[in-house]
């Protein structure tokens, strides 16, 4: 009898801690999650929920594109590949030219000088070196997007770190971004995109896309955050250098400084965050 | 009041079964958009919006349209507008709910149509749409049941209806200036960068739409006991033939600006829809057709002689909305999209499933609008 008593002692004073402990928290707003990231420092999911430490940091992403050092075709399919066998871009190639040529989804692709500056000086007296070159395109991650402006429902935003992101699974499909983006670096998926991936070809780390949804390049955060860079830039062989335009000792912001560079349609007030190497380190000074 | 569209005639039935027919048939058409995506469209990546954007826009206009009866009836107390009101209004309310309806089809996750109250955001035009729409719906759907309501009783509207009725005023000017704000602030799309683009909205919205309205209401005379009158019909007349000579003359500074700037950005969307590109012409003829029948249904409108005369008011009327349904329900569009960003050109061509869808929808609206018209009719009918 009195060893229960003294159990139930103890036990009614643990209680009654516990519920002013609770109490307390709970007023100063961190009860529960604080008693829940308590529990998860020794789970599992531990590692998912907390950034990893390697993840790369930046005040704004950005490219440095000098495609002479790319030499044949094979160089630029590399990159396309490296991109979008990691994105789980469908692959097309299986349609009509023609239709693939309106419905195809891409990340990063290759076009002309004329097409890919077609507002940028140029007339017929031009070197015609730089207008044999192909370009690469993609999402420019602009200072100011359209896109991002024009979104009906965020589902398209800009991080803290300057990449123009797009969250699918909120996105209603109304294509808005797509009018708007004057780089055309949108793609929408006009049909099922999962038939065009092959399974053993999937990466089963990314999300595949589902039908009526509005998607573009995402300058790699699921690889920036392990620390890696994007991954076109991997295989490009120095030809799309990646770095911090914020950061003056970048070494993008050294090649910017010190070769001459352009970007897609700047009198748009945008503020691509891609620039383009013109002429090669033979032509500049 | 709806009871009075559940009896007809027998060629009000037949009417209402090929709408629900149409309606039907473009159901299952879109029960296969929704299958296998947008793609069974002619819509592409670079010309992402077509005929369901198109035909979004136009009504908007049509819908706006209300006010140029609302105005003079109940700003100037023009009285001889007091028999056709009611007309602009359902035609507001029927024009609308095809707005709504084109916006959905146009979706490529129709599903989540409710992130974009969820998730409210401000600095899209597209947000503000849907504010101004649905208030415009609701507006027009109020006062004009109420108004009929209180027609058919014998007693005046009840004060309240008062100050909506002048709300709607800004309202519709508000509802074609927000769907114009779509288009006029884009970056890059040279066509549609352009400050008279909600003037130009709202010039053809008051030439289409009255020129509906004409039409329809001398539908209602043929079928029904109810006379909208000769003299309303000819103040539309003169609205639209001032609205019309606003609206082409409007387009005419687009082409200086354009050609007399030489600049190629601005001068590429116009040389694509009258001349063609490169061989790519498909809009041509349809541009000419719109151009040529927005002259000839000024000409027949611009003579007060020509007017009177019903039947001439009536073609003038038909090819004038011809004209403009051409011009803003296909070009306006397809034309900000083509040349492409990179300065090529992709065609763009309505698909048989698009254009069914479109048709259905089209069915929807005038079910809509055959009901509530009917509704009207028969009030008219009853109290006369």
């Amino acid at each position: 009898m009195p060893y229960r008593t003294e159990g139930e002692h103890v036990m009614s004073i643990n209680r009654r801690q516990f519920l002013k402990l609770a109490g307390v928290t709970t007023v100063a707003g961190i009860g529960g999650t604080a008693v829940f990231n308590g529990l998860r420092d020794n789970g599992p999911e531990a590692a998912q929920s907390s950034p990893d430490p390697r993840s790369l940091k930046g005040k704004r992403w950005g490219f440095v594109v000098d495609v002479s050092k790319l030499k044949s075709g094979e160089d630029y399919q590399k990159c396309i590949d490296a991109c979008h066998s990691v994105h789980n871009v469908p692959d097309m190639r299986s349609l009509p030219e023609d239709i693939r040529k309106r419905q195809e989804v891409k990340w990063i692709w290759k076009d002309t000088y004329e097409h890919t500056f077609p507002t940028a000086p140029e007339d017929e007296y031009q070197n015609s070196e730089l207008k044999e070159k192909n370009f690469f395109l993609f999402c420019n991650h602009c200072a100011q997007p359209a896109c991002v402006r024009v979104c009906p429902t965020k589902a398209t935003f800009r991080r803290k770190d300057g990449i123009v992101m797009q969250d699918m699974h909120r996105c209603i499909g109304c294509r808005f971004c797509m009018a708007a983006c004057p780089f055309g670096a949108r793609s929408f998926n006009w049909r099922d995109p999962r038939p065009f991936i092959r399974p053993e070809k999937e990466n089963r780390e990314y999300p595949t896309r589902m039908i009526g949804v509005v998607e573009k390049c995402t300058l790699c955060t699921e690889r920036l955050a392990k620390g890696l860079k994007p991954a076109c830039v991997e295989v490009s062989n120095g030809a799309i250098v990646f770095g911090d335009l914020e950061d003056p000792n970048s070494e993008v912001r050294k090649i910017i400084a010190s070769k001459y560079t352009i970007r897609r349609k700047p009198e748009l007030g945008t503020q691509p965050g891609i620039y383009y190497v013109i002429g090669g380190v033979e032509h500049a000074g | 009041m709806l009871d009075k569209a559940l009896t007809g005639s027998r060629r009000y039935w037949t009417w209402i079964f090929i709408l629900l027919a149409i309606i039907g048939v473009a159901f299952l058409a879109y029960l296969r958009q929704l299958n296998e995506g947008l793609g069974i469209t002619g819509l592409s990546r670079d010309v992402s919006w077509g005929l369901y954007i198109g035909q979004f826009t136009f009504l908007v206009g049509v819908a706006a349209s209300a006010v140029m009866l609302v105005i003079p009836y109940y700003l100037h107390d023009f009285k001889k507008f007091g028999k056709i009101v009611i007309l602009g209004e359902f035609l507001a309310v029927s024009a609308v709910i095809m707005c709504v309806l084109f916006i959905f089809v146009d979706m490529g996750q129709p599903i989540r149509i409710m992130n974009v109250i969820l998730y409210p955001t401000p600095n899209s035009v597209m947000f503000w749409d849907t504010v101004v729409l649905m208030g415009y719906l609701a507006l027009n759907l109020v006062i004009g049941w109420t108004t009929l309501g209180a027609e058919r009783n014998g007693v005046k509207p009840p004060a309240w209806v008062k100050p909506l009725i002048y709300l709607s005023i800004p309202w519709a000017v508000s509802i074609h200036t927000v769907t114009a704000f779509l288009y006029a602030g884009i970056p890059g799309r040279h066509f549609w960068l352009t400050a008279v683009m909600a003037a130009r909205f709202l010039a053809s919205a008051f030439a289409g739409g009255p020129a509906l309205l004409v039409l329809l209401a001398l539908l209602v005379r043929k079928y029904s006991k109810f006379d909208p009158g000769y003299e309303p019909i000819q103040a539309l007349g003169k609205i639209i033939t001032y609205a019309m000579f606003a609206n082409v003359f409007l387009l005419g500074l687009e082409f200086f600006t354009a050609f007399y700037s030489n600049i190629p950005g601005h001068m590429q969307p116009f040389k694509y829809l009258y001349a063609g590109i490169n061989g790519h012409a498909k809009l041509v003829p349809l541009m000419w057709t719109s151009g040529i029948f927005a002259l000839a249904s000024l000409g027949l409108l611009v003579f007060p002689g020509l007017r009177k005369n019903e039947k001439i008011l009536a073609f003038a009327c038909v090819i004038l909305f011809i004209s403009l349904w051409i011009d803003k329900g296909f070009g306006l569009v397809v034309g900000g999209f083509v040349p492409n960003m990179f300065e090529t050109v992709t065609e763009y061509w309505p698909t048989l499933p698009e254009v069914i869808i479109t048709a259905g929808v089209w069915a929807i609206g005038l079910l809509v609008l055959t009901v509530l018209y009917k509704v009207a009719v028969a009030v008219r009918e009853e109290t006369a």
